[in-house]
């Protein structure tokens, strides 16, 4: 048995565990759990435990119905929230029965293009804010909690306590928070998290949409990762900070170049530029992703990169000449309600086509391609993927087509949907 | 803690005084109903009391402390502590009428003895560090006596550096020595498990472990 087996075996006994949760990521990126007892945990850690996938999006075809989940025990870890604390989990990798790895498991797409930039000699480090508003409850009136603003203090900002609630969850559960506040509008706050290897951050993505949503239910109150609730408003956006290491060095920085940019970090950023329109559907895959995708806004709307522009979709932050080797690119598209894995592939995957085909990288505010808008409805955005032989490559095929299936389903239905504001403006004029 | 005592009818004052010592006493008629009666744990030690032939009760002791292995006390009159002189098969005597602190401090002896002896297998699994404490077979750590919950790889990392405290460590070294194989995170890696290593050891112990700058970390 493995030491890490074993780890786990150990602790579940010392600890008097009960259940172990095991997690898995369906397509969309919801998260998807079954239990197992502590008498089930030495088999399922060798063999995988066996669970029916029939249910599950994108799981869904007859042939899938059997499907093992094998736990990954280095992401073994007891549940903070639990008063009795007698629940761990595991994030598992999904597999067919026969043992391969399930092209429908989007852990095991990120893994497969991590292994890809590892075998180029990178590691791929992510660093997210990100941004939730609280309401009261789920019902379909949003109602806010405060009408405070950007950084506001207390007494405005009465939902201090629940981010400092979710902050201590975070850090039992080993997701060091770097900073946290109260964002522009009313009820809205972001978490900073500490920046990762990207396999590990999008678990711990998976993980902080549960601690704030377990969080706020403890508080009787409903956090939501909906990209855009109120209209007028900032939406929610999972902005993404980006580096990449050769070994223990920034491949970012270099030293005496323009903005501290190393070729290959230009190449990265001319390569989502490039691509960032095709992969857009995947960093927002939701209708209502796109209304936050407006211009007025804290958001980009154009494929373009700056220092300081907000509607750049890449941001070049300004390091400190003695923190210069913290160098990195803020990808400023992706929403919150984002599959983590998948998008972090797509990310991943247009930056070193950037690196490996020497893209040039277009003036500061400028546009590496005629399309100079990011696409404007998921629509467009599902047109800009269809195309993509990156983005297919980068999703295995059988993710790339259950996407877009499912995708032009949900735009299918959401375009034949009459609207308030269409009753509003035309029912009694036309 | 149960204690056996031989013979199944001991006299009072042996009684009352292995309750007063904190001994909880279990009345055996002879050898097979001690092994029947043993505990999961095992006996921390038993008390034969010679009461009449000394010969029985000797060759009893004999067969539970040698045996068994478990530690014996033997109670005698004052009258028979020549007749024991040369005798085996106890592990240490005293004598009747019973002063109740003697026995505390004979019983403590014994079980001070046999929990000695798993204690110090078990002090060679235990890692300190001021008040964290790496239990090495059991994989679990404590802080100020708290249970802390660690990750493999961070409680590995924490035990690498416990093991190895005062002295500089390369993000390299420290990869090639925990993690023991190239990882998706490369070295970097390192930082993100000492920072989340940081978070849960609490605040005010995480300048346990110091960034040294240009090299990597140091640990106490």
């Amino acid at each position: 048995m493995s030491k890490q087996h074993e780890y786990v075996l150990r602790t579940v006994s010392e600890r008097g565990i009960r259940f172990i949760r095991l997690w898995f990521t369906d397509i969309l990126g919801q998260l998807k759990s079954f239990a197992i007892t502590p008498a089930e945990l030495e088999a399922a850690l060798e063999e995988g435990a066996r669970f029916d996938g029939s249910a599950i999006d994108g799981f869904s075809r007859d042939k899938e119905a059997d499907m093992l989940a094998r736990p990954d025990p280095t992401t073994f870890q007891i549940l903070p929230w639990r008063p009795d604390g007698g629940v761990a989990r595991m994030f598992c990798d999904v597999e067919t029965p026969d043992g391969q790895p399930f092209p429908g498991d989007p852990r095991g797409v990120l893994k497969r293009n991590l292994s890809r930039a590892h075998d180029l000699g990178y590691a791929f480090y992510v660093g997210p804010e990100v941004e939730f508003f609280y309401f009261r409850d789920s019902g379909p009136e949003p109602q806010v909690l405060d009408r405070g603003g950007y950084f506001d203090l207390t007494p405005l900002d009465v939902a201090q306590e629940y981010r400092r609630a979710t902050i201590m969850a975070l850090e039992r559960l080993g997701i060091p928070v770097a900073s946290s506040h109260h964002e522009v509008s009313p009820s809205q706050h972001e978490l900073n998290l500490r920046h990762t290897d990207a396999l590990t951050m999008a678990d711990s993505l998976m993980t902080t949409r549960l601690a704030v949503k377990e969080v706020a239910m403890e508080h009787g109150i409903y956090a939501t990762f909906m990209p855009k609730p109120l209209e007028g408003y900032d939406g929610s956006g999972l902005h993404l900070h980006l580096s990449l290491f050769l070994s223990d060095e920034n491949a970012f920085y270099e030293q005496g170049a323009e903005h501290g940019l190393s070729k290959v970090g230009r190449g990265f950023i001319a390569g989502l530029l490039r691509h960032g329109r095709e992969i857009t559907a995947v960093t927002n895959q939701w209708v209502n992703s796109y209304k936050r995708l407006v211009t007025g806004f804290d958001a980009p709307v154009f494929e373009t990169w700056g220092r300081t522009d907000q509607s750049a979709v890449v941001r070049i932050p300004i390091t400190k000449p003695d923190k210069a080797s913290s160098t990195r690119i803020e990808y400023r598209a992706p929403d919150p309600a984002c599959n983590p894995y998948l998008a972090f592939s797509v990310i991943l995957a247009a930056g070193l086509a950037g690196i490996e085909n020497a893209y040039d990288l277009p003036a500061e505010g400028g546009s590496a391609s005629g399309a100079h808008r990011l696409p404007s409805t998921l629509s467009d955005a599902l047109d800009a993927l269809e195309q993509s032989e990156l983005a297919r490559t980068a999703l295995g095929d059988h993710v790339f087509e259950w996407f877009l299936r499912d995708k032009r389903r949900e735009w299918d239905r959401y375009a034949g949907h009459v609207s308030q504001f269409e009753l509003d403006r035309y029912l009694a004029v036309l | 803690m149960f204690v056996p005592v031989y013979p199944a009818s001991p006299s009072s004052a042996l009684t009352a005084a292995v309750i007063g010592a904190g001994y909880q006493p279990v009345p055996v008629e002879d050898v097979a109903t001690l092994v029947a009666r043993t505990p999961p744990g095992g006996w921390a030690a038993a008390i034969v009391e010679v009461v009449e032939d000394l010969g029985r009760c000797l060759s009893v002791a004999a067969k539970i402390g040698g045996e068994l292995g478990v530690p014996v006390l033997l109670v005698i009159d004052r009258t028979m502590t020549l007749d024991v002189h040369d005798q085996a098969g106890f592990t240490d005597f005293i004598l009747s009428p019973i002063d109740r602190v003697e026995l505390t401090v004979r019983m403590a002896r014994l079980g001070a003895a046999a929990l000695d002896s798993s204690e110090a297998a078990a002090d060679e699994e235990l890692l300190r560090f001021r008040d964290l404490e790496l239990n090495t077979a059991t994989y679990q750590a404590t802080v100020g006596g708290h249970p802390r919950d660690l990750t493999f790889m961070e409680y590995e990392l924490l035990r690498f550096l416990v093991e190895n405290p005062g002295r500089a460590w390369s993000r390299e070294q420290i990869l090639a020595k925990v993690w023991g194989y190239d990882y998706f995170g490369g070295s970097r890696t390192v930082d993100v498990h000492v920072r989340r290593l940081r978070a849960k050891l609490g605040e005010e112990r995480s300048s346990w472990i110091t960034t040294v700058r240009s090299v990597g970390y140091r640990f106490g």
